[in-house]
C-alpha cells in the first residue's frame, strides 16, 4: 500500500517530524502521551510464556527472555511507568480521591452481594428497550450464541472492539474456525490479531512491542513499509488498510465497561471511537458483558467514569464515553450476559472482591514486576497483578506458578480505583494453591524441612553456628529449588566473623 | 520496660552489626533489653511460600521466647510485619494476640512509643537514599505511599533528620520495589535482580554514597546487585546510623 491513495499523504514521510508537531503540540491523548522510543538496531520481540496443555505455565522462564531483550524491557518499563506517573498526577488534582475508590468500591460491593436482583432488573429494562438479552454460562455458551445470531443474519464479516471478556472467551479462535472472519477495531487489538498473539495489557494491548515491531507485523501483513517506522505512517496505514474492512462489515461487536440495571443501558470507554463504528456502522450490534459489569443507577456512572481513565492511562476521561440504549431503526441489538466462571468465583469468601475489577489496568502499570517481565510471560487472558489473583479461578493447575510471580509489595491494590486487597489476594492463593497440592514435591519437602528446623533452637543452632556455615546451609531453606538462584546474578552477603548470637554470648552473656 | 530483642536469622548469620546496634540503641534510652537464646526465625520463608501449616511449630516457639515482654522489636520490617499481620498458624490465645500486638519494628518502636528529641551521639556527613522497603511503607505505614492521596509523613525521614551531617538524595523511584520479596528474589531471580540493579542505579544516580533502609534483608539483596554490576555504593541500616556509626 506504500503508494496507494491514503487520507492524509503528508504523514506517510518518514522523517518529516515538523509535519507532526506543525500545528502545534503534539496529541496529548491517553497513549498518545507515552513517550516515543527510537530503537537504535532492530531487536527481536521477546514472544510470551511457553504454553503446555494444562502444564503450569513458567512466567519466570519467559520474563527472563523479555528482560533478555534490553530495548523492549526498556521501553515496557519507561512506558507503563510513564502512565502511573500520569495516574499520580491525576490522584493529585483530585480532592476527594480516596473518597472516590471508597465510594467505587463500596458501590461495586453492595451490587455483587445483590447481583441476581440487578442483572434481573437490567435484563427486564434492557428488554423494555428493544434490545435481545441472552444468557451465557460459559465461554462456549457465549461464543455458540454469538455464532447463531451471526448465522441468523446471514454474517460473513464481524467488526468488533476491544474485549478482555472475548479474550477469555477464545472468541476468535472459535469464529476463525465458524468461518465468520473477525477484524479488530481497536488499533493496539488489530496489531496483536494481525500478530497472532495475545493481548499483553487489558487496555494497552500492543504496549510490549516497540514500534519496529509493528512495522514488521504491517509489512508482513498489510503490506507497508518494512523500513518506515513512523508511528503516524503505521497508525494511517492501519487506518487505510482497516476502514474498508468496517465499513463493508455484517455485525458489529463490542463489549460494555458498565451496564446500568435502572437504564438497561450500557456504557463503552475507547480513545479511538472504534467501539461506536463498530456499533453503529453494521445494522446488528451484539455487546458481550461479564455479569460483574452491572451497576444499579446512572448516578454510579460518574463515580466509575472519573475514576477509570485517570486509573488507566492518567487522562481525565476516555475521548470517547458512549451509552448504548437500544436498537437503531431497523437495527437489532443483542446482550449476552456472560457468567463463565464469576458465579463461582462469587462464593470464594477470600476472592469474590476480584469481582469488583473495571480493567482500568493500573495495577499492571505500577506492578515493578509486570513492567519488566512483559504481560505475555504469564500465558494468561489477565496478565499482572490482576491476573494472578484471577487466572487461578479458570485453571488452577496451569496458573498455579503465577501468584509465586510477585514480591508482594502492595503497589497494586494502591492504585486500584476499586480498593481491591490485590497482593493480600495473591498472598492468599499461595496458602489455597498448596492446599489444593498445587506445588511441586520438591518445594513442599523443603518447607517441612525448614519448618522443623525452625522450630528447634538446639538444631537450627548447630546448622547456622558459624557465619560460613549458615551461608553454605541457610539456603536450604531459603531456597527450595536447589539451584544457586541467588549467586547467579548477585553476589552473596560476605559472611562475617561471628553471628550476633555468638557475639551476644560474648558481650552480654550473664544476661539471657 | 523490659524489651525482647527479636534479631531475625538472616541478621543473625549475615549482619550481626546489625542486631548489635539495635540493642545498643534501645540500651542507650535505658530500656531493659533481652535477647531470647532459643529464638530462631518467623516462619516467613514457609508462609510466604504459601506453606502455612508448617509454621505452627516456628510461630509456637517465638510466642514462647517473647510472651512477657511489654514489647518485642526488631531491626526488620518484614518480620514484623509478618508477626502482625500473618502470624495465624497457631490459635490466637490471648498470649499469642499479645505478642503480636507487641512486636514492633525499631523505626516505629522509637518513632511511635521512644519519641526521641535528639541523637546526640550520632553524626553521619554522607549522602544517603532513604529506601523504604514495601513491609514498612505500605503495611507497617512507616511513610505516606505516592500511591495514595494523603499528607504526606515519614518516620525514618523524622528519626535521621535528628543526625547531624545527613545530606538526603531522592531517587526518581522512591517507592519502587526493589525486587527482594522474600522468596521471589530465588523463584525469580532474573526479574528480582533487574529490579535490584534498577534501584541501586536509581539511587546511584541521584547521587547516594549510601542507602539506608530498616530491612537488612532488601539492602542484603541491593548490595548484591550494586556489587555484580559495579555500582559503588554503600548500604547501611538506619539503626546503626542512630546508633552512631560513622561510616
Amino acid at each position: 500500500m506504500s503508494n496507494g491513495k491514503v487520507l492524509h499523504p503528508e504523514l506517510l514521510a518518514p522523517d518529516d517530524r515538523d509535519s507532526i508537531y506543525r500545528r502545534g503540540r503534539r496529541l496529548d491523548h491517553a497513549g498518545g502521551a507515552s513517550q516515543p522510543l527510537r530503537a537504535s538496531t532492530l531487536e527481536k520481540q521477546p514472544r510470551g510464556a511457553k504454553v503446555h496443555g494444562n502444564r503450569p505455565i513458567d512466567q519466570a522462564e519467559a520474563a527472563a527472555r523479555f528482560i533478555a531483550a534490553p530495548e523492549h524491557e526498556k521501553m515496557h518499563d519507561e512506558r507503563l511507568w510513564d502512565l502511573r506517573q500520569k495516574r499520580d498526577r491525576q490522584m493529585h488534582g483530585i480532592p476527594e480521591w480516596e473518597e472516590l475508590r471508597a465510594l467505587a468500591s463500596a458501590i461495586k460491593e453492595h451490587t455483587l452481594t445483590h447481583l441476581d436482583d440487578y442483572l434481573e432488573e437490567f435484563e427486564t429494562n434492557a428488554r423494555a428497550n428493544g434490545t435481545h438479552v441472552h444468557w451465557a454460562r460459559d465461554a462456549a455458551d457465549h461464543n455458540r450464541i454469538v455464532h447463531d445470531i451471526l448465522r441468523d443474519h446471514g454474517a460473513r464479516t464481524l467488526i468488533k472492539s476491544k474485549s478482555m471478556l472475548t479474550e477469555e472467551c477464545g472468541f476468535r479462535a472459535y469464529m476463525a474456525a465458524a468461518g465468520i472472519e473477525v477484524i479488530e477495531t481497536d488499533l493496539g487489538e488489530r496489531i496483536q490479531q494481525l500478530d497472532n498473539e495475545d493481548p499483553s495489557h487489558v487496555v494497552v494491548p500492543a504496549v510490549h512491542k516497540l514500534r519496529t515491531d509493528v512495522a514488521e507485523v504491517f509489512a508482513r501483513t498489510i503490506g507497508t513499509d518494512p523500513d518506515n517506522s513512523d508511528v503516524h505512517y503505521l497508525a494511517e496505514s492501519e487506518r487505510e488498510s482497516n476502514r474498508p474492512l468496517i465499513l463493508a462489515a455484517d455485525a458489529g461487536m463490542t463489549g460494555a465497561n458498565f451496564a446500568v440495571a435502572e437504564t438497561g443501558t450500557f456504557v463503552v470507554c475507547t480513545n479511538e471511537g472504534n467501539a461506536d463504528l463498530s456499533a453503529n456502522v453494521p445494522k446488528l450490534h451484539i455487546a458481550s458483558i461479564g455479569i460483574e459489569k452491572v451497576i444499579p443507577h446512572l448516578e454510579h456512572l460518574a463515580v466509575f467514569v472519573r475514576l477509570l481513565s485517570r486509573s488507566a492511562l492518567g487522562s481525565p476521561i476516555t475521548q470517547y464515553t458512549s451509552h448504548f440504549r437500544g436498537p437503531r431503526e431497523g437495527g437489532e441489538m443483542h446482550i449476552v450476559l456472560v457468567d463463565n466462571g464469576r458465579s463461582e468465583r462469587l462464593g470464594l469468601e477470600e476472592f469474590w472482591t476480584s469481582l469488583k475489577c473495571i480493567r482500568c489496568g493500573a495495577c499492571m502499570n505500577t506492578c515493578p514486576v509486570y513492567r519488566r517481565s512483559g504481560g505475555l510471560s504469564y500465558g494468561a487472558t489477565y496478565s499482572g497483578p490482576i491476573g494472578l489473583i484471577i487466572d487461578p479461578t479458570f485453571n488452577a493447575r496451569k496458573y498455579s506458578n503465577l501468584p509465586f510471580s510477585s514480591t508482594l509489595n502492595g503497589s497494586c491494590s494502591n492504585v486500584c480505583p476499586v480498593k481491591i486487597n490485590i497482593h493480600e489476594q495473591i498472598y492468599a492463593w499461595r496458602r489455597e494453591l498448596v492446599k489444593q497440592h498445587e506445588t511441586p514435591f520438591v518445594k513442599k519437602a523443603a518447607m517441612k524441612a525448614a519448618g522443623e528446623l525452625l522450630s528447634h533452637p538446639a538444631a537450627y543452632r548447630a546448622a547456622i553456628a558459624t557465619a560460613d556455615f549458615a551461608l553454605a546451609h541457610l539456603p536450604r531453606f531459603v531456597i527450595y529449588n536447589g539451584l544457586n538462584a541467588w549467586g547467579k546474578h548477585r553476589e552473596v552477603p560476605h559472611p562475617p566473623k561471628q553471628t550476633f548470637h555468638s557475639w551476644h554470648q560474648s558481650n552480654r552473656g550473664e544476661k539471657t | 520496660m523490659r524489651i525482647g530483642l527479636f534479631v531475625p536469622c538472616y541478621i543473625d548469620a549475615f549482619f550481626p552489626e546489625v542486631g548489635i546496634a539495635t540493642l545498643e540503641l534501645l540500651e542507650r534510652f535505658g530500656y531493659d533489653v533481652v535477647y531470647p537464646r532459643a529464638q530462631t526465625c518467623c516462619g516467613q520463608p514457609m508462609a510466604n511460600s504459601g506453606f502455612n501449616a508448617d509454621c505452627a511449630d516456628t510461630e509456637a516457639l517465638f510466642v514462647r521466647n517473647f510472651s512477657g515482654f511489654d514489647y518485642i522489636v526488631a531491626p526488620s520490617g518484614s518480620c514484623v510485619q509478618h508477626v502482625r499481620d500473618n502470624f495465624d498458624a497457631i490459635e490466637q490465645t490471648d498470649d499469642v494476640k499479645r505478642v503480636r500486638a507487641r512486636t514492633f519494628e525499631i523505626v516505629e518502636f522509637l518513632h511511635d512509643i521512644v519519641k526521641p528529641d535528639a541523637f546526640p551521639w550520632a553524626r553521619f556527613p554522607h549522602r544517603i537514599g532513604l529506601h523504604n522497603s514495601c513491609g514498612t511503607l505500605r503495611r507497617l505505614k512507616h511513610a505516606a505511599p505516592s500511591e495514595l492521596r494523603e499528607a504526606p509523613f515519614s518516620k525514618p525521614m523524622d528519626l535521621l533528620s535528628k543526625v547531624a551531617g545527613i545530606e538526603f538524595v531522592v531517587p526518581a523511584r522512591p517507592d519502587e520495589c526493589c525486587g527482594f520479596g522474600g522468596t521471589f528474589s530465588v523463584f525469580e531471580e532474573v526479574v528480582s535482580t533487574k529490579m535490584g540493579y534498577d534501584k541501586v542505579s536509581d539511587h546511584a544516580r541521584a547521587g547516594a554514597e549510601y542507602i539506608v533502609s530498616a530491612d537488612t534483608s532488601c539492602l542484603m539483596h541491593q548490595q548484591g546487585c550494586a556489587e555484580r554490576i559495579g555500582v559503588p555504593l554503600k548500604f547501611i541500616h538506619i539503626a546503626q546510623i542512630l546508633n552512631g556509626a560513622s561510616a
